[in-house]
């Protein structure tokens, strides 16, 4: 198969994604996140936050944005055709709220093979215009 | 929900995406991969027709675990498995139970079931309570 494991330790230009209002409330409406706080920047403010608050998984859009590149690198060699997300995990950290600006890097954390499935894992590193750490998240892909 | 206990179970968190949802999250997410908004193509490559984005499926698990804490701010770490795949139309039961509670942080196991096949498995959060 010749796995392309000299990919692992690369990164990538850091990808700087806007969090727009319109976008949280898209988002929390499509997962069906129906608190005021994602909705409702009155609610919001009452709140103490300075704009509507994305749900957690909202990292999936910023981060998801900066893994693109990674996914389809030539140097990690993913097979599409056979690739399934086997897994993902995410560590939030201070909250994401319209008007930020998260700058997301992406590392290859493996490649690898066991019991004749490849796993390529990537880290995704989010942080807010603050240099606060939002999400760190471990995406799992499988190759059959 | 500040009086958790080790074993507990919380109230099953159930939904049912509709005909529509994977064209509204793949707009929401930036996910256009073919096999979640293509009819054919998802058939093209084997499967019995759009399947349903596993990282939907893991925001509704965050929202069920979330509901052990307060607020959004509450959900400090979820991880989850993908396994099988989850279709529209059909409804979905997120089941989560208590792990351990401990210094403000309870630990919490979850799993997604839809139509009796297990399409999230071993998911763990750990929410920030009280």
């Amino acid at each position: 198969m010749g796995l392309k494991t000299d990919a692992v330790g690369k990164t990538y230009p850091p990808e700087t994604y806007a969090v727009g209002r319109e976008k949280v409330r898209e988002y929390a409406s499509a997962v069906g996140e129906g608190l005021d706080l994602h909705h409702d920047p009155e609610a919001a403010r009452a709140a103490g936050y300075s704009d509507v608050v994305a749900p957690p998984m909202f990292a999936v859009v910023f981060a998801g944005k900066a893994m693109g590149p990674a996914l389809f690198d030539p140097d990690v060699g993913i097979d599409f055709s056979r690739m399934v997300h086997g897994g993902q995990e995410f560590v939030w950290g201070p909250p994401v709220v319209a008007g930020d600006e998260i700058v997301t890097e992406i590392e290859v954390k493996d490649v690898s093979e066991r019991g004749g499935l490849e796993f390529y894992v990537f880290e995704s590193r989010s942080t807010n215009q603050d240099g606060e750490t939002v999400c760190t998240g471990t995406w799992t892909n499988i190759v059959r | 929900m500040s009086e958790l206990e080790s074993g507990q179970e919380l109230p099953e968190l159930k939904v049912t995406p509709d005909k529509y949802l994977t064209y509204r999250y793949a707009g929401a997410s930036g996910d256009f991969n073919p096999i979640h908004i293509d009819e054919e193509f998802a058939q093209s490559v084997g499967l019995p027709g759009r399947i349903l984005h596993g990282l939907w499926m893991m925001a509704q698990v965050a929202r069920a675990v979330s509901a052990a804490g307060d607020g959004p701010e509450s959900l400090k770490r979820l991880s989850v498995q993908f396994r099988g795949m989850g279709f529209p139309e059909q409804e979905i039961a997120v089941s989560v139970s208590v792990k351990d509670v401990g210094d403000g942080v309870a630990t919490l196991q979850a799993e997604a079931v839809q139509d009796g096949r297990k399409i999230i498995r071993k998911g763990e959060a750990e929410v920030r309570v009280g």
